[in-house]
């Protein structure tokens, strides 16, 4: 098992080694520049040109690698020229890390606590009103944009109820204490209660919007793997031995009806900062994939190298994670 | 699997939580100001600004958002008058220059003090000036304003400043090489800003470093800017996207606080920004969208900005020889419906320019009339130049919005539309604005393209200045026969000391901009706009985006 994990690993490093690389020379040849960011359009031609000849963008591309790798091996990723100037772009990524994770967190809760078990039921009860109404209800949240969804959300519970707020992560005059950054977990470690409250007051309406993508695949999932499960031997020998519901429910049902439903939600877990550039603009959250926006925006180099960079590596990890998950729920995969 | 395993796993994150809950324990102070009566002077004023502040010290920046953040904390020597784009007394109280306009000599405000304590005197100022001279290498490239207005560092061929010298606690004078309009207005400008000469030195303000494809900010950019303003710096939260700024109760300048914090909540996306103006989580924001006043103008405070600011259309004869031909130029000027654009793609108020700068402008000539929309005569033109039937690469920017262009895109279609109606052959380059869009079009690579200035300052040579003081420039003027007599004159008006016959020299360069040269062809004069809600009140509109926000009166 740990030689397997130890493969697994060493793949990732050349796949990131391979992509880093491909990353910097696309980025370098689309048009364009944080030069042109930076000095908007008031500088001359020379003012621009000296600026890149300061920041080492005029050396040959292969030159410029061979320093960002010489770089980050000295653990230096570069520093944000549009997102955050001034900051090492990897600092950037842990600072808004914790923002990306809390909504990620709250999205698939949201997600796994209403589309298992309306996947199950919805099976349970194949072609009634529950199921048909759930179908229909998992459509919508694949086809709706989250911009449109986000402006929906925003229209009723902010403008028009004034129950939650529109953007933003925390009301800044609550002046909370800040120890890991996570904001809901710092609310509570300082007993700030307010604070942390607050806080999930501005995840809910963000978390809504991004778990309808991964809400309607799992569901969907769920309730094919479910329907599939029932009609199996064993559950009818289970039914004829006479054991209880629970036990047939739990045991062989969802139990084996899970293992592609895993699957779906690492997929899921590893689309979610896609779908997060698109949360977060939408509501001005200050998570990764808003970072992710600005630094495209701004051609800040730095920043959308350690971005993707970090966005493979958790994809990679979620990837590995999914099959040792595998191998805990089915027993069968270890023997292999 | 055992049951063992979940549980010992919630016994472990309940330690660790437990653990680091006992080292974490609130540092809140409570200042939560609250509402109540009209004007309130404990009231917070919610700002939603449309990106972060890049820097805290304004001498590195470059972008409206920074300085925005900068107007509040600091004051220059000059200032603006609320409302114009007027010079006015700031730290200075009057000013002097020589008959040879080479030499300012500056009053200063006495009894003022920085944010630290330290007094702000005659030493102070010259400092300042010595600190902003002294750049390193990286500070150079950093400090763009200086760059571009003082052209030079350390005494360089060229350079503008020469020199500060302290006469007495409260009298500076200030050398620079040559005469120009730009003096003393320019020293409003955020970027030249008078910050704590103590605050400098303790935390190494021109310690900027090139590094990592970026610059690397010393601690007093990062965290310590200390200015003389109504407002004080206390926190830039980065995870929560938030500045927040506290009421400097020392203030020396005439309009006092009258909040007691100012908080930047940061939203990129402007839709965003609209719906928490709406929601009441913010109190305003700057730059709503022309679509969104008519609402806005009925359920909040849409403060109208006088326009100081030009759309134009550059042409480059160099890319293009078939620019050469003014006739060409004309035509391509007549073909434009610029009436209909600037009614139906513009925000109300904009107005159709007939020169390359606002009205405002000391140099403005009443006289000019506008090249009137005349499809029949550009065809005319255009057959008497034998280049009917041209074909013409007309460029326009993307990913961007700006006062003078709310919507590029659209722009351009309006105008490709007009001169394919006059058989012009039109092919579209849509470029991102930081996509190559600004340096491609500003290195003259450019065949036809939309551009615009707002302007920095009430100085005809902001404008006319910026488009065409250098002949290799954005459209390379240095090409044409008449280019080096425009280049000399434009540099000659600059330097003319007394306002009037300065003023004089530029109507008569305008007018031969219009007529004799048409470099580009000047669009129009949008006026931007900022929003408040119904509840705050006092803040005047600036031409300069130079709005007072400590002035605001807010009702909670």
């Amino acid at each position: 098992m740990l030689r397997y994990i130890l493969r697994r690993l060493l793949q990732a490093v050349l796949v990131l080694f391979v992509l880093s690389l491909l990353l910097f020379a696309w980025l370098r040849s689309l048009p364009g520049g944080p030069v042109d960011a930076m000095l908007g359009e008031r500088a001359t031609p020379e003012n621009r040109a000296a600026m890149r000849k300061t920041l080492g963008l005029d050396d040959p591309i292969p030159v410029q690698y061979l320093r960002f790798v010489d770089n980050a091996i000295h653990g230096n990723f570069g520093t944000s020229t549009g997102v955050q100037s001034g900051t090492d772009a990897f600092s950037l990524f842990w600072q808004r890390l914790p923002a990306t994770v809390e909504l990620s967190v709250f999205a698939i809760i949201i997600a796994l606590a209403t589309a298992i078990p309306l996947g199950y039921f919805a099976a349970k009860r194949h072609g009634g009103l529950l199921d048909t109404g759930s179908v229909v209800l998992s459509l919508i949240g694949v086809a709706v944009p989250v911009f449109f969804l986000g402006f929906v959300l925003k229209y009723f519970f902010s403008i028009e109820w004034h129950l939650l707020p529109p953007t933003g992560r925390q009301s800044p005059d609550l002046n909370a204490t800040r120890v890991t950054n996570f904001y809901v977990l710092d609310g509570l470690l300082t007993r700030e209660f307010d604070a942390s409250w607050d806080a999930i007051k501005h995840l809910i309406l963000p978390a809504i919007a991004l778990a309808t993508i991964p809400f309607a695949i799992i569901f969907r999932i769920t309730r094919a793997s479910v329907l599939d499960v029932l009609n199996e031997d064993y559950v009818r020998t289970a039914e004829a031995k006479g054991l209880s519901r629970r036990v047939i429910r739990g045991r062989h049902v969802l139990r084996n009806a899970m293992l592609p439903v895993v699957t779906t939600i690492g997929l899921q877990v590893g689309g979610l900062l896609t779908g997060a550039v698109l949360t977060e603009t939408v509501f001005a959250f200050p998570g990764l994939g808003d970072a992710l926006a600005t630094a495209f925006t701004t051609r800040d180099y730095p920043v959308l190298q350690v971005l993707i960079l970090m966005a493979a590596l958790g994809y990679v990890i979620v990837n590995l994670l999914v099959d040792l998950a595998y191998a805990v729920i089915d027993p069968r995969v270890r023997t292999r | 699997m055992a049951v063992t395993k979940p549980a010992a796993a919630v016994a472990l994150v309940a330690a660790s939580a437990l653990t680091l809950s006992a080292c974490a324990s609130s540092k809140r102070s409570d200042s939560n100001a609250s509402g109540g009566a009209k004007g309130n002077t404990n009231a917070t004023l919610n700002f939603g600004a449309a990106g972060a502040p890049g820097t805290l010290d304004p001498f590195y920046a470059s972008d409206g958002e920074t300085f925005r953040v900068s107007r509040q904390m600091f004051q220059g020597l000059t200032g603006f008058k609320p409302g114009t784009a007027e010079v006015a007394p700031a730290l200075a109280t009057s000013w002097t220059p020589s008959s040879d306009g080479k030499t300012w000599t500056f009053k200063l405000k006495t009894g003022v003090k920085f944010h630290d304590g330290t007094p702000f005197n005659a030493d102070a100022v010259c400092k300042n000036f010595k600190r902003m001279d002294s750049q390193n290498a990286a500070g150079q490239q950093a400090s763009e304003y200086w760059l571009t207005n003082m052209g030079g560092y350390n005494g360089a061929k060229g350079e503008l400043y020469q020199g500060c010298t302290a006469k007495d606690a409260s009298t500076v004078e200030i050398k620079i090489a040559r005469p120009t309009s730009k003096f003393p207005a320019l020293l409003g400008l955020p970027a030249f800003s008078m910050q704590s000469p103590t605050a400098l030195d303790k935390y190494k303000a021109n310690d900027i470093k090139a590094q990592g494809e970026g610059f690397v900010y010393p601690a007093y950019a990062n965290a310590h800017p200390v200015g003389t303003g109504p407002m004080k710096f206390q926190a830039y939260d980065k995870t929560n996207k938030t500045v927040t700024l506290v009421r400097n109760d020392d203030y020396a300048g005439d309009e006092k606080p009258t909040i007691a914090k100012l908080v930047f909540q940061i939203i990129p996306d402007e839709t965003a920004r609209k719906q928490a103006l709406s929601a009441g989580t913010i109190d305003g924001y700057d730059l709503p969208n022309p679509v969104d006043w008519p609402a806005l103008k009925k359920d909040d405070n849409l403060e109208i900005r006088p326009a100081f600011n030009i759309l134009y259309l550059g042409l480059n004869s160099k890319v293009d020889p078939n620019l050469k031909d003014l006739k060409v130029r004309q035509a391509l000027y007549y073909a434009i419906n610029r009436d209909q654009l600037v009614k139906s793609l513009l925000p109300s108020g904009a107005s159709v320019a007939t020169q390359f700068m606002p009205k405002t402008v000391a140099g403005y000539n009443d006289s000019l009339q506008p090249y009137k929309y005349d499809p029949a005569k550009a065809k005319q033109l255009l057959s008497e130049a034998g280049k009917s039937g041209m074909s013409i690469t007309l460029w326009y920017p993307t990913e961007v919005s700006r006062p003078y262009m709310p919507a590029p895109d659209k722009i351009f279609n309006a105008i490709k539309a007009n001169w394919e109606a006059v058989g012009i052959k039109v092919t579209p380059k849509p470029l991102p604005w930081a996509g190559g869009y600004v340096t491609q079009t500003q290195n003259g690579k450019a065949s036809a393209y939309l551009m615009g200035w707002t302007g920095d300052y009430d100085t005809p040579d902001n404008f006319l200045g910026s488009f065409f003081s250098d002949p290799k420039g954005q459209m390379t003027v240095g090409a044409y026969p008449w280019g080096a007599t425009f280049v000399k004159d434009l540099s000659d008006a600059d330097s003319i000391v007394d306002e009037s016959a300065r003023a004089a020299k530029y109507e008569t360069i305008n007018k031969q901009v219009m007529e004799q040269y048409l470099p580009g062809l000047p669009i129009s004069s949008s006026p931007p706009a900022i929003v408040f809600s119904k509840k705050v009140s006092g803040v005047t509109p600036s031409p300069l985006t130079d709005e007072h926000l400590w002035t605001a009166k807010v009702d909670k």
